[in-house]
């Protein structure tokens, strides 16, 4: 059931009604008041199910600067030739007029957590009784020696989806034939562990089309990674002799990229190449930061039932950016995770019934046309982190028929996990 | 299919079976069933399958080898979305399938089209397989441990069925489902869950609980929800258009 205007006005009154009464919880006046910053798989979620929960009950405002979402999950298959980028373009109409949401573009900037508010960069001062952190990644700066923001045009990460991802794409159709494609893989823990591997097989998807003597160069400083067996087997299979994963305890360390040549020098040895893109490590999104709730690693710490900060209870922080244990940093985690945040959160501000944590994820991948694969697992919340309890994982040798309804389900759950989102 | 039709074809087949029950001694589990009470047995399946010389398809499709057939294989029968899902995920007819699908068509394969309220009685169902099992093409390759004759019982604890499950929590809990799951009920790339009579929802979780249904997903999703729960997602599921 959508939330109507009508019921929202009448959620409305009943507050104002209330208001007579001694507030229960939060300490604002008016309606409780949760921000959420960030508008992706963990933000417009838990946005949409705050409002959609409490009928009225909670002044929602969701702050994401960019007025068109596209979604880094089937970026991937943009870049395959899959899916047109349009079609991972996602915007907050809805948020707004259905659901009664307060969308405002803008960045956040900094939080007051004595004084329960977040500056944005456009001067204004929200106040807050819970505030939802959901930015996302950042790069660690120096992680790639040679490589920062301001390189990204000559060699792009494409790890948060749009411009760079056009760039990269249009890079891949420009190089010469019979070129080399570079990937510099990111350490863990980073967004997406299968992504940088599907991209490598989007690329090469794309490649043996076009450009069939080109190869692509993984350089790696991990052992393992996401799905191996069935990207390696997947790669041998569809794109034989094009691929080549080089881990770091084979060639030496990545020592520095060189945009300006189209180099990368590693263990020594300098390699060129025509299209370079940088993964770089990661961290949680600057705001998390700024808001003084990340480790050493640069991750927030967060508490397993709730999502809560480890260092503050009135924040809560979902997705890429929460150290919570197992789960891996995907959108399907974000989604799920938000959903468990929107119960604790309206439970605390509005003495709603509290139902216990339940967290889940999927990831697919396209290795190529309808040869889809999948790993996934459940998880529960226990004092420490929120732990594995069972998983699967696609196997190699599965017929045909399995690997294209695999890649179908995968289209389908984005389809659903959009409405989940964006309503 | 509305729930009232379901309704009347589970009472005419409901009707049709008990009309040609033998009045046989129970068989023990371990022994093999008896193929000709089978094929007296199969009268019920006749209305819309063949088997044997020269079957062709008819409203259900042809039995002959069926099995070790992967779900949903016959070439040229019109089979439903669900039966084809089932078969990509991994579905095998075997004796097993065999008789979990016999003993209610929905607990295997959601929306089938096959209109049969089921065979209650695993006695019977042995019978009936083991007639079925003389058309396949090499039964030798069947063991004879395989529990072709075996009396499983699949059927959902009666109790289990009558539990009232809550809207509300089930509403909650179908955060998880709508992950993936449309609440308009779109069908595209991953099937739609609304609207569904309870009982079919619970069979359903339950068969993939028991992990008598393939997909890994749903056997995860499942395996890790209580009989209330499931009961709940029943019960808010059901409302939705």
């Amino acid at each position: 059931m959508s939330l109507s205007r009508r019921s929202i006005l009448k959620g409305a009154a009943a507050t104002a009604a209330l208001t007579t009464a001694p507030m229960i919880m939060g300490a604002s006046h008016g309606k409780p008041k949760v921000v959420v910053v960030g508008g992706g798989a963990g933000g417009a979620t838990v946005a949409r199910y705050l409002a959609k929960d409490s009928k009225g009950a909670l002044d929602v405002t969701l702050i994401e600067p960019t007025r068109t979402y596209f979604s880094c999950f089937f970026s991937n298959l943009y870049l395959g030739g899959f899916r047109s980028l349009e079609s991972l373009g996602h915007t907050y109409g809805t948020l707004a007029s259905e659901y009664g949401i307060n969308v405002v573009h803008d960045w956040a900037v900094g939080v007051d957590r004595d004084k329960k508010t977040v500056s944005l960069a456009g001067g204004a001062a929200l106040p807050y009784d819970r505030l939802v952190l959901s930015p996302g990644i950042d790069f660690v700066d120096g992680s790639v020696p040679g490589w920062d923001v301001t390189k990204q045009n000559h060699m792009p990460h494409a790890y948060k989806a749009g411009s760079q991802t056009e760039l990269l794409k249009a890079q891949v159709e420009a190089m010469r034939p019979g070129g080399v494609f570079a990937m510099v893989a990111p350490p863990n823990p980073y967004r997406c562990p299968p992504g940088p591997y599907e991209r490598v097989s989007m690329v090469a998807h794309m490649l043996k089309e076009k450009n069939p003597k080109a190869k692509i160069l993984i350089f790696d400083p991990k052992k393992k990674f996401s799905k191996q067996g069935l990207f390696q087997a997947g790669w041998e299979n569809s794109y034989p002799g094009m691929v080549d994963w080089l881990d770091a305890e084979f060639t030496g360390a990545l020592e520095e990229v060189r945009p300006e040549s189209m180099e990368l020098v590693v263990g020594g040895e300098v390699t060129k190449a025509d299209v370079v893109n940088v993964i770089p490590a990661m961290k949680a999104g600057r705001i998390a930061e700024q808001a003084a709730i990340t480790n050493d690693k640069g991750w927030a710490p967060v508490v397993p039932a709730t999502l809560q900060s480890r260092e503050d209870e009135n924040i809560h922080v979902l997705g890429d950016s929460a150290h919570q244990g197992d789960m891996p940093k995907s959108g399907f985690s974000a989604n799920s995770q938000a959903k468990v945040a929107a119960n604790a959160i309206r439970g605390a501000l509005t003495g709603s019934k509290v139902f216990p944590a339940k967290f889940s994820n999927t990831c697919w991948s396209l290795i190529g046309t309808n040869n889809g694969v999948k790993v996934g697992a459940a998880y529960e919340a226990t004092a420490e982190k929120i732990a594995k309890t069972s998983g699967f994982i696609s196997q190699n040798g599965e017929d045909a028929a399995l690997r294209k309804q695999t890649y179908e389900e995968s289209i389908g759950w984005y389809a659903g996990i959009s409405k989940d989102m964006f309503g | 299919m509305s729930v009232w039709t379901a309704r009347i074809v589970k009472a005419v087949s409901l009707a049709m079976v008990l009309a040609v029950s033998p009045a046989s001694g129970p068989v023990g589990a371990s022994e093999i069933g008896d193929a000709k009470t089978g094929a007296r047995l199969f009268q019920v399946c006749k209305a819309c399958h063949r088997v044997g010389k020269d079957a062709r398809n008819s409203v259900g499709p042809h039995l002959n080898g069926v099995f070790g057939r992967v779900a949903g294989s016959v070439e040229a029968f019109r089979y439903s979305e669900g039966l084809i899902r089932a078969g990509a995920d991994g579905l095998i007819w075997t004796a097993d399938s065999l008789d979990a699908y016999l003993e209610n068509p929905k607990s295997l394969v959601s929306r089938t089209r096959m209109n049969f309220i089921g065979m209650p009685s695993a006695e019977d169902r042995s019978h009936v397989i083991a007639y079925l099992r003389a058309f396949s093409d090499k039964p030798s390759d069947i063991p004879e441990a395989e529990p072709t004759s075996t009396a499983t019982d699949h059927a959902v604890d009666p109790a289990i069925l009558a539990i009232v499950g809550d809207p509300d929590y089930g509403e909650y809990l179908s955060g998880e489902c709508l992950t993936c799951h449309q609440k308009s009920g779109s069908d595209s790339g991953i099937p739609a869950i609304t609207g569904w009579p309870r009982e079919d929802f619970v069979v359903a979780m339950h068969a993939y609980k028991t992990e008598i249904r393939p997909h890994p997903v749903m056997r995860m999703i499942a395996g890790r929800l209580s009989d209330e729960e499931i009961a709940g997602l029943a019960a808010y599921f059901e409302s939705l258009e």
